[in-house]
């Protein structure tokens, strides 16, 4: 049996550095009723650190995604954010206290762009939103930075004044996430960031969201069902099954050495191209 | 004249105090808008039933009442009003705006200044300000609670990125000291400073959207903007046709089929007061007697 | 640096019958700074078994591997990040990157992700793209495209761009012309000579010769009542 069998808790080790923890989970705890949703999930996510969640439909990740997110109460355990006055459990905090985190150091990135965006928005008005909800209050100034930002996810300055109507798939998934960082967030919530789309936009997102973890030292915590996309973009894995974790590790030991036999199963279903 | 089948005012008692409470909330909190258990009224949606209601909650006998319709007296919608409230409460009327003890409105603010002594009743079609981005009114509501007001900014935005400027020309969103987001109903921007320290008291009545806010007297409404967008009141760069006013917001009025066109006071009671003081504007005759 | 005791590996397959497979069992060996040592034995001996349990790749049922003070075995995901990314390099068969990058990104990433500024990054990976005769037309294209023999200098470009003090190399000249096999052992005499501590896995016979110091045969590792 090997070390990851042991389980969540006993891969908590003191840090390496002397900062804590990005985020600190334990006992997140989520049920439906008589059905779990996901049960017992601890983990530490360090900043500058990509966490992918991996397990089939009704796995359980989403809902753990939406727990940490503050999109659901969950119904035991906490979630830990190292704030800028220090550690606070966001499930403790207050709405306007937590809606204020996730305008500011947290950012979500929904599967679907048109989740994530207001499409009756040009494309400046949707990067420039959470620079005013953050007060900034010259017009100049926002458009400069929603320029910049449009820049950096490789959407042309003349597309500016476009609703994301007018762009496709892969374009809308590129502004949804400048719309995200544009107040540079420290902690990034993705859930399936590539799922509609197809294999060539996939790779330049990737490479894209690679540039992007890398410039802004970006924790991030990706949900997904691809392991490709994983292999490629996170620097940890946890495996869910039923509302479990039942493994976690390192990306690549984890595929290609997994220790639970749900992760074997998943990893040799792969298609090989 | 008051018809007898009717209570004073048309509404029954227990509803004018229901209203009187929720325009009392409002006052305790400028801007904020408070629920309402608006009735059906004698009339469609969309001609006033909001402010309808405010009026015959705040109306007493000894009452003297004006009635506009974007500035003018002698519209249908301002005719019909001012005769419902003859009718059902016999109060006296009047089309002088320092004469009046309530006025109801519909898109304007008189131009003459108004007193302590005086009322002035807005009838609103949408009182929520952020609609226009956020449809869910569960969490418009939120983001009034916590003053989560990014959003009328990105309005803003989307008029300057569109047109160059803020083209917002009516219903131009105003902070209320300090704290809520306001629709001041439909009236032009240019009316938008008359709002802020106005003596007067400003109530607002949505009847199909159920809701009331308040401008208690003296309070203030700073309209939103941009550093490098300052709010500017706008009117038609000319000067009223038949008064002379360089100052008055204007209405245009095409005048035959070869392009003719002139431009007077939508502010007809301000225009005939001018008139009678012996301005006379570009294709204005001379006051006749009598006319008003 | 490298320091390997009582190692042993089991592989459980739990969709085929939970069988067993035992693959390696009290593994020894050490690696000082300077020394290149080679790995020998049949295929199927276990050779690239041991060298990806020495990256961390694959999880040790027993025993130790420490490097650099790290054990491996016990490290936690976040420790061995740490490790590989300053530390551990590695030179293995496969280019596994994502499609579209150009090739000169590719080489630079190492550097990058250690905090080295953009332009300094990209100019030693020039050096030694150049170096490897990557012509420098290829440099702005994905490497994804590029024929077996240019993947793998791509590959041991990246891996030398660092002075990794630990280096591991699966195949490093295998599929190399007699030219670009003298650049290779040229640049890990070279990475000797500066101290790195290097295990590797030659199956050309002749390169082994040239910068092996001593050989271990993983045969001695093989579990004996294997199933």
């Amino acid at each position: 049996m090997g070390a990851v069998e042991l389980g969540i808790s006993a891969k908590m080790k003191p840090e390496v550095t002397s900062v804590g923890p990005l985020l600190a989970v334990r006992g997140l705890t989520k049920r439906y009723g008589a059905r779990i949703g996901c049960a017992d999930v601890g983990f530490d996510l360090w900043p500058g650190e990509v966490l992918g969640i991996v397990g089939e439909s009704g796995s359980g990740k989403s809902t753990l995604l939406s727990c940490l997110a503050g999109h659901l109460a969950p119904d035991a355990g906490s979630v830990v954010f190292d704030t800028s006055e220090g550690p606070r459990d966001v499930l403790a905090m207050t709405e306007p206290e937590r809606r204020r985190l996730s305008r500011t150091d947290w950012a979500f990135v929904h599967q679907n762009p048109r989740d994530g965006l207001r499409m009756g928005v040009t494309a400046g008005g949707n990067v420039g939103e959470r620079l005013m909800a953050v007060g900034a209050r010259n017009y100049g100034a926002i458009r400069d930075r929603a320029t910049d930002w449009l820049g950096r996810v490789e959407i042309a300055a003349e597309r500016i004044d476009d609703r994301p109507s007018a762009f496709s798939g892969g374009m809308q998934q590129r502004l949804q996430i400048a719309r995200n960082l544009v107040t540079g967030p420290r902690l990034v919530f993705m859930d399936e960031p590539t799922g509609g789309l197809d294999v060539s936009v996939q790779a330049r997102l990737l490479d894209l969201l690679r540039g992007l973890v890398r410039e802004m030292g970006l924790s991030v915590i990706i949900v997904t069902h691809d392991l490709a996309v994983v292999r490629l973009l996170a620097d940890r894995l946890m495996v869910m099954k039923s509302g479990h974790v039942v493994e976690q590790g390192l990306t690549d030991q984890v595929l290609d050495d997994p220790q639970h036999g749900y992760t074997q199963l998943l990893v040799s279903s792969v298609l090989q191209v | 004249m008051t018809d007898q089948a009717y209570n004073f005012a048309y509404l029954d008692e227990q509803t004018k105090r229901m209203i009187r409470r929720a325009i009392l909330k409002g006052v305790a909190v400028p801007g904020y808008q408070v629920p309402f258990a608006s009735r059906e009224m004698p009339m469609p949606y969309g001609w006033g039933t909001g402010g309808v209601q405010v009026t015959a909650a705040c109306l007493t006998p000894e009452d003297v009442l004006k009635v506009i319709d974007q500035g003018a007296d002698d519209t249908t919608n301002a005719v019909s009003i001012r005769k419902f409230f003859q009718r059902t409460a016999g109060v006296a009327t009047t089309e002088a705006t320092a004469e009046a003890t309530v006025i109801q409105t519909r898109h304007r603010i008189p131009e003459a200044p108004l007193t302590e002594d005086q009322i002035l009743v807005y009838q609103v079609p949408i009182p929520e300000p952020l609609r226009f981005l956020e449809p869910r009114e569960t969490e418009t509501r939120k983001m009034h609670s916590l003053e989560e007001y990014g959003l009328m900014h990105v309005k803003l935005y989307e008029d300057i990125a569109r047109h160059g400027h803020i083209a917002t020309a009516y219903a131009y969103p105003v902070k209320v000291e300090g704290r809520y987001v306001m629709d001041p109903s439909p009236i032009p921007r240019f009316d938008n400073p008359k709002l802020s320290g106005s003596p007067a008291l400003q109530l607002f009545g949505a009847g199909r959207e159920q809701r009331i806010y308040a401008l208690p007297p003296y309070s203030r409404a700073v309209s939103l903007d941009f550093e490098d967008h300052p709010f500017e009141a706008s009117k038609a760069p000319h000067d009223c046709d038949l008064c002379g006013a360089s100052d008055s917001y204007l209405d245009e009025v095409i005048t035959d089929d070869q392009g003719g066109r002139m431009f007077v006071c939508s502010d007809t009671d301000h225009c005939r007061c001018r008139r009678a003081a012996g301005h006379v504007g570009r294709l204005g005759a001379p006051v006749a007697e009598g006319v008003a | 640096m490298i320091e390997i005791s009582g190692l042993s590996k089991t592989f459980t397959l739990h969709n085929q019958g939970s069988a067993v497979i035992r693959v390696m069992a009290d593994a020894a060996l050490s690696v000082a700074p300077g020394e290149c040592v080679g790995l020998i034995g049949a295929s199927g001996a276990g050779k690239s078994t041991l060298m990806r349990m020495v990256y961390g790749n694959y999880l040790a049922a027993t025993g130790s591997i420490v490097i650099a003070g790290t054990d491996i075995t016990k490290a936690t995901p976040r420790e061995i990040i740490a490790l590989r990314r300053a530390t551990l390099g590695y030179v293995s068969q496969f280019l596994r990157v994502v499609p579209r990058v150009p090739t000169l990104e590719v080489v630079a990433e190492p550097l990058r992700v250690l905090g080295h500024p953009a332009e300094e990054a990209r100019a030693r990976a020039a050096a030694l793209l150049r170096q490897v005769n990557i012509p420098e037309r290829l440099w702005s294209l994905s490497p994804t495209t590029f024929s077996g023999g240019e993947q793998q200098r791509v590959n041991i470009a990246r891996g030398f761009i660092h002075p990794y003090p630990a280096l591991l190399l699966d195949e490093p000249t295998a599929s190399l012309d007699a030219a670009n096999r003298e650049v290779v052992l040229g640049l890990i005499a070279a990475a000797k000579a500066r101290g790195a501590a290097i295990l590797g896995i030659f199956h050309d016979e002749a390169a082994r010769a040239q910068v092996c110091d001593r050989f271990v045969d993983v045969t001695a590792f093989t579990p004996q009542a294997a199933a």
